[in-house]
């Protein structure tokens, strides 16, 4: 087993942890976590892939990717706190009014 | 056989005979309550033009060579597509100058009796409008040159009658009776339709001269079906069997429009229509016979109802059937009888608008009662209405001399020339016409009084009784018109010569055994109508023919069970097929859309896990396929 | 960019002005203020009407009466990548439609003067949507090109849309969904036509819609009648022929009857005019190869039609229900390929439009003064509103084509001319009139006479501003009927050339009459 191999486990395992908590967890904070450590597994991949390459692209794609993730944590955590806040709940089960 | 010449000098005034009663009705109708004042006296004054005109032209007509009495006039064009062209033209020949006169004659009198007849009803003027209405589309009808125009005229009249009939339409029966007779009506029209149909697919044209150039070259089917759809319209019009049912609810319209359309004229349009059309007829065996069977048939159902009513004018109305009866009959036999049948028709034209009008007077004497059970003994209190209605019935059961003597024996003699079988049905019409008309003569002029409580029968005013004692003259002498077999002479350009009698009975003979036939029906009225009392209620235990009689002989009923019933049941059927078959499969198939994507709705959770678990879901698919296609 | 080219020399663009009339008027109405109240818009609307109709009598006089071919043309390029062009240009079947939607339109305003103010939207938009409504109906009748007619078919949609959903009765919305599904859905078959039009003609050389062009192609047989059944069912939806009629009552009965004219008379006239204009022309072997059928659903359709508005309580679904039966008669006509029948099949589209008009708008005014639009809820109303009584009976009259009146004469003639090529199809759809005469007498019969009832003792007579409104209609009936000729000459030369182009002729009488002598 070379590096790449294992840091590509790492990264699926990673990925999986991630995935498996989106699925199952209630509590929004939790979720949002688990989708963080989705976006990082992905990083881990493209830096790995990086490596091997022997060039950039990988890793100027991880920055973009860790911009996105950024972004997308101050969208999220003001929905999370704003749906606390009407609800008195972080639970995503109970914010589902967007429904037929 | 339909020889044109052209119309000049005062024969071109052919169009102002319809524009006359045309105009008249139009400003009536559209002047609207203005002009009530001049309502009776325009309308009037109208059908009188046209008389003039009627008289002067057939003047000129007497003047013309034999040969150029067929006075033709193009107007303009009507339709022209194609090869299919109709010119609004005029026709002044023998047989429609003599249905001018009869109408516009006829017509003039029986517009003055009304004068008096609804001098107080409101709608006056709207009456005169109708009846202006209908003399226009009547003198259309008979001036037509083509089969369409004729049709123009045809319908004019039925509307005419379909307003007419429904006049007092505050009445349930009196509209509901219009309405039948309009669809009766329409039922015979649609004979007409199909008949100038096949007209315009056999010769290209629908024109007399057209149809008359072209028949002697058709085949005997198209001569056959031409003939009997022809037939079919005669008998809406004329309301013959089986399309008699509508003429005796037809009576709840006022009496002069019974004496006017339902006696005089507009009946006779099918009698007319045969004779005009007598080139299809010679063509075919099978439909002239059919056209003596129709006529025999109804001759007797008339004559049969006419015995059992007690309603003043229904009797009158069965009378009617049964003499255009006697004149379909004399229609079918061909050349032998087309003049007589035309005579008939004058005489029948003068003695029954007579008696209706009489009947009219009889009813405003005994405040619009019609049962002849509540008359009786009349004959002191309403001495001119006696008077001129004995000339009508001395007319019609055949008197000798009077007019009906001469019309009917001869048509009874060319009957019998035809075939013995239907010779002795028109004799026998003969005696049961005797029969029921002694009936109604006796029981509303004779016996004794059985007037309701506080009717005080009067005579009725000078406007009324003037043109009753006229008509009355009218049935008296109408039958100058055979002295020197003047009509047949008359007729004979466009009907074809008189075929010789074949059979072996001498004309003596003839009259003798109608006058006995006559006789006896009088007789056998008079025991059980003028020897004894007349009870005031009908006697309820009566013979089926009786009872059948009182109800028209079924016919009703028959329409009823054969054609209403079904038809109803039918159109309810298929408005439920429409709402629920035909509508429910697009709201269902609309339904069924609707309910799936309800269903395929309940996905959308709104649980962001299992939108999560789709979209991995969905992402494995992917993969799954990718590795799948590079696999393989 | 360079200015539309001008393929023909054309003096003055008559077509298109006289359709972007009333778009403009209606442009006009939705941007006037508010606050110059309904009384200022319907007067609007009823200038520009007049307006439109004054400027087709106009362009009445510039029609050459006896040519067959397209008149009035204008011709620009419009998307060339797909052969579409804006042409416009009216043969006599084209301008008897221009001429009813003209007549017709200032009619209707004027009668429905009281209409539209218990709608969803304000007057001004009642009547914006009305003229929008007569400016695309001009414009589907002149259009030349099969594309620039599929768009303005389809827009006219809108403008009865949300005149039926915004106006109507309480089940209005599902009357104007109903109306626009039935229609979409036949629109839609009809663009895959129009697709495959563009194939054959693309593969033929050059992509055009043109309708005298796309006349020429060579068309396979099943190419041909695929594409003709894609026209075809999208104009019998319209027209409405059985078994896709069902819209048409729900609507008419919803619709205020100003809409339900303009509806009727106006626009399910596009479809039997499409069917000449189109199924005829572009595709004579596939219209010959589907005559029979049609013949036959055409004469159930007159049957059926009759028999159900005989059973009909509804006055206003009567009356949609007639007109199943009356455009029975005009589809019979159009496809007993009979210059007879064609000639009266268009004539009959123009006096439907008058009879069924006069019927709706009485039937309108009727229910508004009552409130019901059951026949069993009047009774005797002739004794209180002679006027409206005596007009609803002459409606009805020509509506059951008595001679005289001006239907008959195209009734008779699609009969006559149907009965030289089907005898059957003629005599079963002969049956129609004795129908009709039920229908129209059972009505008037039940509404009009009998004992007064004691609840339709107000229902008050005609104004003046409707009588006034419905007698150019009147006018129209009676002396047409007496004296048609006039009309059948702009016919004629268009429904020969039609059929010229079909490949049919007349069949020949049995016995032939040589002219009867001429009288003079």
């Amino acid at each position: 087993m070379n590096d790449a191999t294992a840091l590509l486990t790492l990264s699926a395992l990673l990925f999986t942890i991630g995935a498996v908590g989106v699925l199952v967890r209630r509590n929004a904070i939790v979720v949002f976590m688990c989708v963080e450590l989705m976006l990082n597994a992905t990083n881990l991949a493209f830096v790995t892939f990086a490596r091997v390459n022997g060039n950039l692209d990988g890793q100027i794609a991880a920055f973009f990717v860790m911009v996105v993730a950024a972004a997308e944590v101050v969208v999220g955590l003001s929905i999370i706190v704003a749906i606390f806040r009407t609800r008195r709940s972080a639970s995503v089960d109970d914010a589902s009014l967007l429904k037929y | 056989m339909l020889e044109t010449s052209a119309a000049d000098g005062v024969l071109a005034l052919g169009w102002l005979l319809v524009a006359v009663p045309l105009a008249s009705a139009v400003v009536l109708l559209v002047g609207g309550r203005r002009t009530d004042p001049i309502g009776h006296i325009l309308g009037t004054l109208a059908p009188l033009v046209s008389f003039v005109i009627g008289v002067v032209m057939f003047v000129a007509l007497l003047g013309r060579e034999e040969a150029e009495r067929g006075a033709g006039q193009r107007l303009f064009t009507w339709i022209d597509v194609g090869g299919f062209s109709v010119d609004m033209g005029v026709r002044f020949d023998q047989l429609s100058a003599l249905f001018v006169l009869l109408i516009t004659g006829v017509g003039s009198l029986i517009h003055i009796y009304s004068i008096g007849y609804m001098a107080h009803d409101p709608n006056r003027r709207r009456f005169f409008a109708f009846l202006n209405l209908f003399v226009a589309a009547m003198l259309t009808l008979v001036l037509a040159d083509d089969y369409l125009v004729l049709f123009l005229g045809w319908e004019g009249v039925g509307l005419a009658s379909y307003l007419l009939i429904g006049f007092w339409q505050e009445r349930w029966s009196a509209a509901v009776a219009a309405k039948k007779a309009f669809v009766v009506n329409r039922v015979g029209d649609l004979g007409m339709a199909l008949g100038v149909m096949l007209m315009f697919a056999t010769f290209g044209t629908s024109s007399f001269a057209g149809v008359a150039a072209g028949m002697p070259a058709t085949s005997d089917l198209v001569a056959t079906v031409l003939g009997l759809l022809l037939l079919l319209a005669a008998a809406g019009k004329s309301a013959q069997v089986p399309l008699q049912s509508w003429l005796l609810d037809a009576m709840e319209g006022p009496t002069p429009v019974s004496a006017l359309i339902h006696a005089a004229t507009m009946v006779t349009a099918g009698v007319y229509l045969v004779v005009r059309s007598g080139y299809v007829y010679a063509q075919s065996e099978i439909a002239s016979t059919a056209v003596v069977i129709v006529g025999l048939v109804t001759l007797l159902v008339g004559a049969t109802i006419g015995c059992a009513k007690d309603d003043i004018k229904k009797v009158l109305a069965g009378s009617t059937m049964s003499q255009i009866g006697y004149m379909m009959l004399a229609a079918g036999l061909g050349p032998a009888g087309y003049a007589f049948a035309i005579f008939h028709l004058l005489t029948h034209g003068f003695f029954k608008a007579n008696m209706f009008l009489g009947a009219g007077s009889v009813m405003h004497a005994m405040d619009d009662d019609v049962d002849m059970r509540h008359y009786g003994a009349l004959s002191r209190a309403m001495p001119v209405t006696f008077a001129t209605f004995a000339m009508g019935y001395l007319a019609i059961i055949g008197f000798p001399g009077f007019s009906g003597f001469w019309s009917k024996d001869r048509i009874i003699e060319a009957a019998f020339a035809d075939n013995i079988v239907v010779g002795l049905g028109a004799l026998l019409g003969a005696g049961i016409t005797a029969f029921y008309m002694t009936r109604l003569m006796l029981m509303t002029f004779f016996s004794q009084r059985r007037w309701e409580d506080g009717v005080k029968p009067h005579e009725s005013p000078l406007s009324m009784t003037g043109p009753l004692v006229v008509l009355a003259a009218l049935s008296v002498v109408g039958g100058v018109l055979i002295l020197g077999g003047w009509i047949v002479d008359w007729l004979e350009p466009l009907t074809g010569p008189e075929p010789e009698h074949a059979f072996g009975f001498p004309a003596w003979l003839m009259t003798v055994a109608v006058t006995v036939v006559v006789i006896a029906g009088v007789g056998v009225a008079w025991a059980l109508f003028g020897a004894r009392p007349v009870e005031r209620v009908p006697r309820a235990r009566v013979s089926p023919v009786t009872r059948a009689a009182r109800r028209d002989l079924y016919g009703d009923a028959l329409n009823e069970t054969v054609f209403m019933r079904p038809g109803q049941r039918l159109t309810r059927s298929l408005v439920q097929v429409d709402d629920r078959g035909i509508d429910g499969s697009v709201t269902g198939l609309a339904a069924l859309v609707s309910g799936t994507s309800g269903q395929a709705r309940r996905t959308q959770t709104g649980y962001v896990r299992s939108y999560a678990l789709a979209m991995l879901a969905g992402a494995l698919l992917v993969v799954l396929s990718l590795l799948a296609v590079t696999l393989t | 960019m360079s200015l539309p080219r001008l393929v023909s020399a054309v003096s003055f663009p008559w077509l298109t002005v006289l359709g972007a009339l009333p778009l403009a008027g209606a442009v006009l109405l939705a941007v006037l203020p508010r606050r110059t109240g309904a009384e200022a818009a319907k007067l609007v609307g009823f200038g520009v009407a007049l307006l439109t109709l004054v400027l087709a009598l106009i362009m009445l006089t510039r029609f050459e009466v006896g040519e067959g071919g397209f008149q009035l043309v204008e011709q620009y390029e419009w998307i060339s990548a797909i052969g579409a062009t804006y042409s416009l240009g009216v043969d006599g079947i084209g301008l008897t439609l221009i001429l009813l939607t003209t007549i017709l339109s200032p009619v209707v305003l004027l009668a429905s003067w009281r209409d539209g103010h218990e709608g969803r939207w304000s007057v001004n938009a009642y009547v914006a949507w009305m003229l929008a409504l007569e400016g695309l109906a001009i414009g589907v009748f002149a259009a030349t090109d099969v594309f620039l007619f599929y768009v303005l078919f389809e827009a006219t949609l809108i403008p009865v849309y949300f005149l039926i959903g915004g106006f109507g009765g309480p089940r209005r919305s599902y009357a104007a969904v109903k109306f626009l599904l039935f229609s979409l859905f036949g629109g839609l078959l009809m663009l895959a036509s129009v697709i495959g039009l563009y194939v054959v003609s693309a593969r033929a050389g050059d992509p055009s819609y043109l309708l005298t062009t796309l006349r020429e192609l060579p068309m396979q047989e099943w190419t041909g009648r695929l594409l003709f059944l894609g026209f075809f069912v999208a104009f019998a939806i319209k027209a409405p022929m059985w078994p896709v009629h069902t819209w048409l009552p729900d609507a008419a009965a919803q619709a205020t009857p100003g809409t339900s004219v303009l509806l009727v008379s106006v626009l399910d006239k596009v479809g039997t005019f499409g069917m000449i204009r189109f199924c005829l022309q572009l595709f004579p072997e596939a219209s010959q190869w589907a005559s029979p059928v049609v013949i036959a659903l055409a004469v159930f359709s007159v049957l059926y039609g009759a028999l159900l508005a005989v059973g009909q309580d509804d006055i206003r679904r009567l009356v949609a229900y007639t007109s199943v039966s009356h455009f029975g008669f005009i589809v019979l006509g159009i496809f007993a390929f009979t210059t007879q029948s064609g000639s009266g099949s268009t004539f009959y589209m123009f006096n439907h439009g008058l009879s069924t008009a006069a019927l709706f708008l009485l039937t309108g005014f009727l229910v508004a003064r009552h409130g019901s639009p059951f026949i069993s809820d009047f009774g005797g109303v002739q004794k209180v509103a002679p006027v409206l009584a005596g007009l609803l009976l002459v409606a009805g009259l020509s509506s059951l084509s008595l001679p005289g009146l001006s239907p008959f004469v195209s009734e008779f003639l699609v009969l006559a001319g149907t009965f030289t090529t089907s005898v059957t199809a003629a005599v079963l759809a002969t049956l129609g009139i004795v129908l009709a005469a039920l229908y129209i007498l059972l009505m008037y019969q039940r509404t009009m006479t009998g004992p007064l009832r004691a609840d339709n003792e107000r229902i008050r007579d005609l104004r003046a501003f409707e009588v006034l409104a419905l007698a150019p209609v009147f006018l129209l009936i009676v002396g047409l009927g007496f004296y048609p000729q006039p009309m059948l000459d702009v016919i004629n030369p268009a429904v020969a050339t039609v059929y010229e182009q079909v490949g049919v002729s007349d069949p020949v009488p049995d016995v032939p009459v040589t002219t009867a002598e001429e009288v003079p």
